[in-house]
């Protein structure tokens, strides 16, 4: 049972080089169930970094990140089950359909109903019938495709590298309504964006890497 | 904790000063080693009966070959040692260890080439220890290569230990396959030189200069080392108090 | 936000989907699939063309001319392997599935292998006859490439893991596996020889499968561990 003071996420003093860069000098914060951390900076300065490091995609030279209190190094397969990555790439295969995509990506993890992937793509407004593929899409309709699969895979923490990249307007909101939402049901996030999101100063957390 | 040791000599600048130590101590072991070897076995040791004089070469050519195996166990040791443990020293040893390793191989092979020529009348004939180092060679080659097609040290250090760890499970395996091979096909080829019938004059130089080699191979892989060490860690504090910068 | 565990799908099931989408994908793009089992026609094509044509001849040389070929084709293939899912994203999403990813890249082999393997191992009595092997010798070629053909792709998959993104990675791959691949060139060479002069070839054989049970089991870890180092 969660409380909603609950610290899940927490970094404790991340170091971390990339080559000859410190990219991560002794970082930590933490974060409560509910709320949603924009890391923000500029270009190069390790938003990405920083992302990939919570996935666990990149070995950190020292720090802890902990999850729900324990280190995330020694159970990563739990962490990782509790979580959806969404980096630059969209992981979409481009020879199969969104519906195709959704079924092998994120019902690998969760047993997806059809009614489940309705929703999803109804929810981001997918445009597309069912025949389409997915290298016949726009690129913003193919964000709209990767963020439904954040939706249908129903994890606690969002882990979200630039999502908003190649939607309009019209996409940008959806993804702020998608991330309240998120919020609300008591899920965290951690975004690098520089767009505006449009959550409550109780639910943001901002972080900027210098 | 009996670990304490072994933690130890994974803290870059333990490691600095120990090797620093070590490194004359191993030149010089090897210089006295290798001059009473050569010495022994190029001036006091009989010609064999069956090979004359041509045989002195196994003095150079069986150290090399022996080196350069187990230069590729210490590789493969201390990959593993680094990726298990996340220790950088570990792999600046298995990093400086390689391109020495290839070096001893080359050597093993020319002076085999040159040992098989009064044999086998060419310079090579597909025997099953030549063939097995040059597979060898191909695996160092390969080593080398997959560091410097990497960028990122640190990725390329934990590939290569990844490389070094699947080769050395394999070397055994291609080895023995090499072996089985031959011995379908000619067997007299093979470059034999019957170490239980060796007498003392010939055994005695070709274990100086084994020791020689090992001695030396220890000394060029600490220099080595100590260098990959301060280059990775270039930046911290210790390394200004360590070489008096 | 449903509790860690609920409708979560098991490892096997996870494989099972995994092989349906990489089928489901090769399907869609039929040619790419093909091309390995055509260079391995075209190489195999090329030792009778330079030397003398003679049955007895090619049957000597039939042994060495299908194993290499079988060897430089399974180099070619392993560019399908981990490749696009390298360069879309998809491998990254499989190494933070929370499912062992061991499992999930030793489906995608299975997948490869079926794909690029298993047709140079049907064409090779075709090739084999042509190279002058009698009838009778078609089960032990047969045989022979099954197995080495499975243990080319395990390995393969650990340079492929390993030289992912790299540029050029190509030659490169070829440098770090064809000296893997001595093993089980010779065994199967030694093996389809046999085959060929119709004695009997278990003694390679049992060889051969034990390098490929070894395989199995390792190699799909070590391409793991190569695939997310590739991923940092």
């Amino acid at each position: 049972m969660m409380t909603s003071t609950m610290r899940l996420l927490e970094a404790d003093q991340l170091h971390l080089w990339r080559g000859e860069l410190q990219v991560l000098r002794g970082l930590s914060f933490s974060l409560d169930a509910g709320r949603c951390l924009q890391v923000t900076g500029r270009n190069g300065a390790g938003k990405t970094s920083l992302l990939r490091v919570l996935a666990r995609l990149l070995p950190l030279e020292s720090g802890i990140v902990s999850w729900r209190g324990s280190d995330t190094s020694k159970d990563t397969f739990a962490y990782h089950s509790e979580l959806a990555w969404l980096g630059h790439a969209t992981a979409l295969k481009g020879d199969l359909t969104a519906r195709e995509n959704l079924l092998y990506s994120a019902g690998l993890r969760r047993a997806i109903t059809p009614d489940a992937m309705n929703a999803a793509l109804a929810a981001v407004g997918y445009a597309h019938s069912d025949g389409h593929l997915v290298r016949q899409m726009s690129a913003g309709q193919q964000r709209r495709v990767a963020l439904a699969r954040v939706l249908l895979l129903d994890s606690v923490l969002w882990l979200l590298d630039e999502p908003t990249v190649n939607l309009d307007a019209g996409g940008q909101e959806m993804f702020g309504g998608m991330l309240q939402a998120h919020l609300e049901r008591g899920g965290l996030a951690v975004v690098a964006t520089h767009q505006t999101l449009p959550l409550p100063a109780s639910r943001l957390q901002a972080l900027e890497l210098a | 904790m009996t670990w304490t040791w072994f933690h130890r000599f994974g803290s870059p600048p333990y490691f600095y000063r120990v090797a620093g130590i070590l490194i004359p101590w191993f030149a010089w072991i090897a210089a006295v080693a290798a001059a009473a070897g050569l010495v022994g076995g190029l001036v006091l040791a009989p010609p064999d009966y069956q090979q004359g004089e041509g045989y002195r070469i196994i003095f150079v050519h069986v150290p090399a070959a022996v080196l350069s195996t187990m230069a590729y166990a210490v590789m493969a040791t201390a990959s593993g040692v680094g990726l298990i443990w996340r220790m950088n020293v570990a792999h600046a040893v298995a990093a400086s260890c390689a391109t020495i390793g290839a070096w001893f191989t080359v050597v093993a092979l020319a002076t085999g080439s040159l040992w098989g020529r009064p044999m086998w009348g060419t310079y090579w004939a597909w025997d099953p220890r030549l063939t097995s180092e040059l597979v060898l060679l191909f695996l160092y080659l390969g080593y080398l290569g997959l560091r410097g097609a990497i960028d990122d040290g640190a990725r390329a250090d934990r590939a290569c230990a990844v490389l070094a760890l699947v080769g050395v499970i394999n070397l055994p395996i291609i080895h023995y396959s090499v072996d089985w091979w031959n011995s379908l096909h000619q067997g007299h080829t093979v470059l034999k030189f019957g170490k239980a019938s060796m007498p003392p004059s010939m055994l005695v130089p070709l274990l100086l200069m084994m020791l020689a080699f090992t001695m030396y191979f220890g000394a060029i892989m600490l220099v080595r080392a100590r260098g990959e060490v301060l280059r990775r860690e270039r930046s911290a504090r210790w390394i200004s108090e360590a070489t008096g910068a | 936000m449903s509790a860690p565990g609920a409708s979560r799908v098991s490892s096997w099931r996870a494989g099972l989907l995994l092989v349906q989408r990489d089928l489901r994908l090769a399907m869609r793009r039929p040619g790419e699939w093909l091309q390995p089992l055509i260079f391995f026609l075209v190489v195999t094509t090329l030792f009778p063309l330079a030397t003398d044509p003679q049955m007895s001849r090619l049957r000597d040389m039939a042994p060495a001319a299908l194993w290499v070929a079988a060897l430089l084709s399974s180099l070619l293939a392993l560019e399908l392997l981990f490749r696009e899912d390298g360069q879309d994203g998809s491998l990254e999403q499989l190494a933070v599935s929370g499912l062992p990813l061991a499992w999930l890249l030793l489906a995608k082999c299975c997948v490869h292998w079926l794909l690029t393997g298993l047709p140079l191992v049907l064409v090779a009595p075709l090739v084999a006859t042509a190279l002058g092997a009698p009838y009778a010798a078609i089960p032990g070629v047969l045989g022979a490439l099954l197995v080495g053909s499975v243990t080319l792709s395990l390995i393969g998959a650990v340079g492929a893991g390993l030289t992912l993104g790299l540029r050029r990675g190509g030659v490169l791959l070829a440098l770090l596996v064809l000296p893997l691949a001595v093993p089980v060139l010779i065994f199967g060479a030694r093996a389809t020889a046999l085959a060929i002069a119709l004695e009997p070839m278990a003694a390679p054989m049992y060889l051969l499968a034990a390098i490929a049970v070894l395989s199995a089991t390792l190699a799909p870890l070590a391409a793991a561990a190569a695939v997310r180092i590739s991923l940092e």
